[in-house]
Formats: structure tokens, sequence, C-alpha cells
């Protein structure tokens, strides 16, 4: 290149260039004052202990991973038909929605010793924990979908005589999918935190669990590098979620 | 386009009741419209009468808030009248029918549908033969100069090709009655009078009933055969006037002295409503 874009690099590079030196800036901090490293490890002691415990992170990893997929897949079949029938019965509704209200108020760290008491420290404990924190966001969303139906399409579509199944088949459900992704993407990021919460009160595996007994025993930087994990996890399954979304909703409103 | 080649493409059933001749396309007798009610009572509309012939197209002006729309709701069968009796055809208005085509304000195309499934949305509704209903609906965009965007999404389009693609759509079917409602409020002064010039040289072509709701009188006189001023709310009809331009339309009809008057006519008993 003859002429590069020197103004071009130097804006992509930016970003790259500040994490660096706050790397930089925590190795030598952590360094310069001698931090202990079960209180502050350095990067690089948690980049060596990851790759020390390789292996038992990425089984805990995938065990945690497996929790929050199988939840979020449960939670969504759970709230689609729950959705409809809320949105378009109206005695259901009345039933149906304080239920779910309550439930949602319910703080789930508070459920999971209880539903682990029920149901033992399988994976399915923390499966339905996970579905638990997922469900109400879907739900709340996918409903509020439904009814985001602008007035003048309704007019139009009533105007052709149509059905309430055509109305919805070929109306609602197009204006309610944008709607279920934003439900979504806020569950899926819930669905990791209640797979660690369910890992923190009963678990004999999974990152939740790494990280409560890394801590337990200083092994901080251990502790660290699941989280670093999680947090990967966690914005891998986001972007994930919003692939499927642009794949979908191709259409700008 | 000759009258031939439309009814080639015609996919209605050939006998509409709205076309029997001596017999009004809308009747409309003592037909009121309020909302809400008690003390909170609205009286939107009328009470009025009004006759609309069969082919012909009538322009409906009046302030805003006369209930014009209400109008036009109320002969689309989207809302049932106070008081009153409404006939379609001939016969008493139940609920919206086939027959009647609706130009929307706004064009409301479904964003998530290409043009060509959007002009196919009432063949879809309705299940009319669909082999039949795609030519006629390529016929349309053709007509309306949108045939290379079929496959576009409507965001791609400019304004006045959304609502052509509107205007394929109320078509489609082929609707005795077309119903107008500010089909270019929306739309930017030169779309408008260009759109509307298409409009009426479509509606010669294809003889169908046509209101039109509007608030521009330029407009409403250009289009129409019939002139109705409505008064404020609730809505009355304060002026009912043939218009005896000659047609085909043209922008040179808005230069001719009868446009003018009839403009004229309408602006001021439009202005004059405070006295009422």
């Amino acid at each position: 290149m003859a002429a590069p874009d020197l103004g071009g690099i130097a804006a992509r590079a930016t970003t790259p260039v500040i994490y660096l030196v706050l790397l930089a800036v925590w190795e030598g901090g952590a360094r310069l004052f001698k931090i202990p490293g079960w209180i502050l490890p350095t990067p690089s002691a948690i980049v060596l202990t990851a790759s020390e415990w390789a292996p038992d992170l990425v089984y805990n990893g995938y065990i945690t991973l497996g929790e929050t997929l199988l939840g979020f897949l449960l939670a969504l079949v759970i709230s689609l038909p729950l959705a409809v029938i809320v949105a378009f019965t109206v005695t259901l509704r009345r039933v149906v929605y304080p239920i779910l209200l309550g439930l949602q108020s319910v703080p789930k760290v508070a459920l999971a010793p209880l539903v682990i008491l029920w149901l033992g420290i399988g994976s399915w404990p923390k499966i339905i924990i996970v579905v638990l924190v997922c469900f109400f966001p879907i739900l709340v969303n996918v409903v509020a979908g439904f009814e985001a139906v602008p007035k003048a399409m309704l007019d139009l579509m009533h105007s052709l005589r149509a059905s309430e199944p055509a109305i919805f088949r070929r109306l609602r459900i197009p204006i309610a999918l944008p709607h279920l992704f934003t439900g979504c993407k806020i569950a899926i990021t819930f669905a990791v935190i209640g797979a660690v919460i369910s890992e923190f009160v009963a678990a004999q595996e999974g990152l939740g669990y790494l990280i409560l007994i890394s801590t337990a025993q200083s092994r901080t930087p251990l502790a660290f590098a699941a989280i670093i994990l999680l947090t990967f996890i966690s914005i891998v399954l986001f972007y994930a979620v919003e692939f499927v979304e642009k794949r979908c909703v191709t259409w700008t409103p | 386009m000759t009258s031939e080649a439309l009814s080639g493409r015609n996919i209605a059933s050939a006998a509409a009741p709205g076309s029997r001749r001596g017999v009004p396309a809308i009747e409309l007798a003592g037909v009121a419209k309020s909302f809400g009610s008690g003390a909170e009572e609205v009286k939107a509309l009328g009470p009025l009468d009004l006759a609309i012939e069969a082919g012909s197209f009538v322009a409906v002006i009046g302030p805003s808030g006369c209930g014009k729309s209400t109008l036009l709701r109320l002969i689309a069968g989207l809302d049932t009248p106070t008081a009153g009796t409404l006939r379609r055809g001939g016969a008493a208005l139940d609920g919206p029918s086939r027959e009647v085509g609706i130009v929307f304000q706004d064009h409301v195309l479904f964003p998530w549908a290409s043009v060509l499934d959007n002009v196919m949305l009432p063949a879809d509704v309705l299940s009319l033969p669909k082999q039949a209903a795609l030519e006629r609906a390529r016929w349309l965009l053709k007509l309306t100069g949108l045939e290379d965007f079929a496959g576009h999404r409507p965001h791609m389009l400019s304004g006045g090709m959304k609502q052509r693609a509107a205007f394929c759509r109320a078509l489609l079917a082929d609707p005795q009655i077309l119903l107008l409602d500010e089909p270019f409020a929306a739309l930017d002064a030169l779309t408008r009078e260009e759109l509307s010039l298409e409009l009426s040289r479509l509606w010669q072509d294809l003889g169908r009933t046509a209101l039109l709701i509007t608030h521009a009188i330029d407009e409403a006189v250009l289009l129409g055969d019939r002139l109705i001023v409505m008064s404020g709310r609730p809505g009355r009809i304060r002026l009912d006037l043939p218009i005896d331009l000659p047609r085909p339309r043209d922008v040179n009809t808005e230069k001719q002295p009868r446009f003018l008057e009839i403009k004229q006519t309408a602006r001021a008993l439009l202005f004059d409503r405070e006295k009422d």
C-alpha cells in the first residue's frame, strides 16, 4: 500500500492499545506494590494458572454452558405458549399473570436452596433455576410484542375480514419477533448468572463451583481464570442470539 | 389500458352487488357516530344522509376533527354507527367486505415482506386463486411503475412508491369501492400532485366507485366528480356540489376558471365554519 490510511489504523488500534496499557498497569502495579497473589493476581499469573488448569476449566465450562443452554431453551419452550395464553385469553391472563409476577418477584437466589432440596444436586435443579431466571424476560417481551401491532395494520387485516389466526400468523408473529429477541438477549445473560448461582448453592462441578472452591483455597488466579471464562461464555452466547436475530429479523421497522 | 385488458385480469366475481344499475354503491341514512357515553359522550359525526352513485368519485373535505375519517371507517365496516343505517350495493352493511379496498394515510406496508408479497396480502387472506392474483399483482405493479421493485422491501422505496404499492394492494382483489383516507397526506407536494393525477387516470380506467377523504381542497376538486364539504364536529354535510370539470384531468385542469370557482366556494365554506 503506497499511502496507508494512518488515521484509520490509529482509530482501529485505539481500543486494543488502551486495554493492553491497562493490563500493563495492572501487572506493573501488582508487582510494584507487592500485592499478594491471593488478593489480586497479576495478569501473567492468571494466564499461567489458566494454561495449567486448562482441562479443568474447559470441562467445568462445558458443564456450566450445558446447564445455561438447556435452561434457556427450556425457558423458551415454556414461555412462548404462555405468552400466547397471557396475550389472548383474558381469564387465563387474570389467573396466570399474578402467579408469574409473584414468581418473578421472588429472588431466584433465595429459591435456589429449595429447588436443590427438592431435586437433589444433579444438573436438573440447576437447569430449573436457569429456567426460572430466563422465562420472565422472554414472556414479558413476547406479550408486549403481540400487543405492539400498529392499529393501522390491524385495520388493514380487519378490512380484509382476516380471522384472528390469520392476523396472528401474518401480523402478530412478525411484529413480536424483534421483541422475542430482545427478551432472549436479556434472558441469555441472566441464564449464565442463574447457572452460576445454582452452582454456588450446591454443585460438584461447573465454573461456579470452581470459583467457590478456588477462592476457599486461596487459589485466586484460578478463580480469576474461571470468571474470565464465564464472561467469555456469556458474551459469546449473547452474540450467538444476536447472530440468530440478524438472520431472522432482516427488516428495519 | 383498454377495458378488455382489465377484465382479463378481473379475478373478483363479475356480478358485484355494487355495480347494479340504479342502486347507489353506498347509502347512508341518518348515520351518526359518537364516542364514549353519558357526560363524556363526544358526537363525532352526523346525523347525515348520503348516497354515492356506483362508478362515481366523491371527494370529502372538512376541517380536522370533523369526523371524515370516521365516515370512511363506517363505510369500510371497521366501525359501527351509533345511529342510522348503512347500505352497500343495496344490502345492509355487515362489517368489512372484499368489495372494498382501502388506502390508508400511512402506506401500512409490512416491513418484513417484499413489495410483491405486500400487494398479494389480500389474495393470501381472502384465499384468492394464486396464479391469477399473482398475474394481477404484477400488472398493477407495472401500471404504477413498480415492476422493478417487486422483490424489494418497503424501506428501500420512496414515500410515493410506498403509497403506490399501497394502491396496488387495495386494488388487488378488484374491489367495487375504493376508500381513500387522506392517501397523499404523508407525501411531499410534488409527489402528491403526481400521484393524485396518476390515481385519477387509474380510477378512470378501472371505473370503480371511489371515496376520497382529504383536507386538501385542490386535491378534492382535481380528483372528484362530486365535492362534499363537511362542517366541524359533529361532522355534517354543508355542501354537496358536482364537479363538472372535463376528464381526463391534468395539471392544466387546475388553471381552469371553473376549478378555481369551485375551490373558492369550498374554501369560503371551510373558513366560515366558526359562524355555524
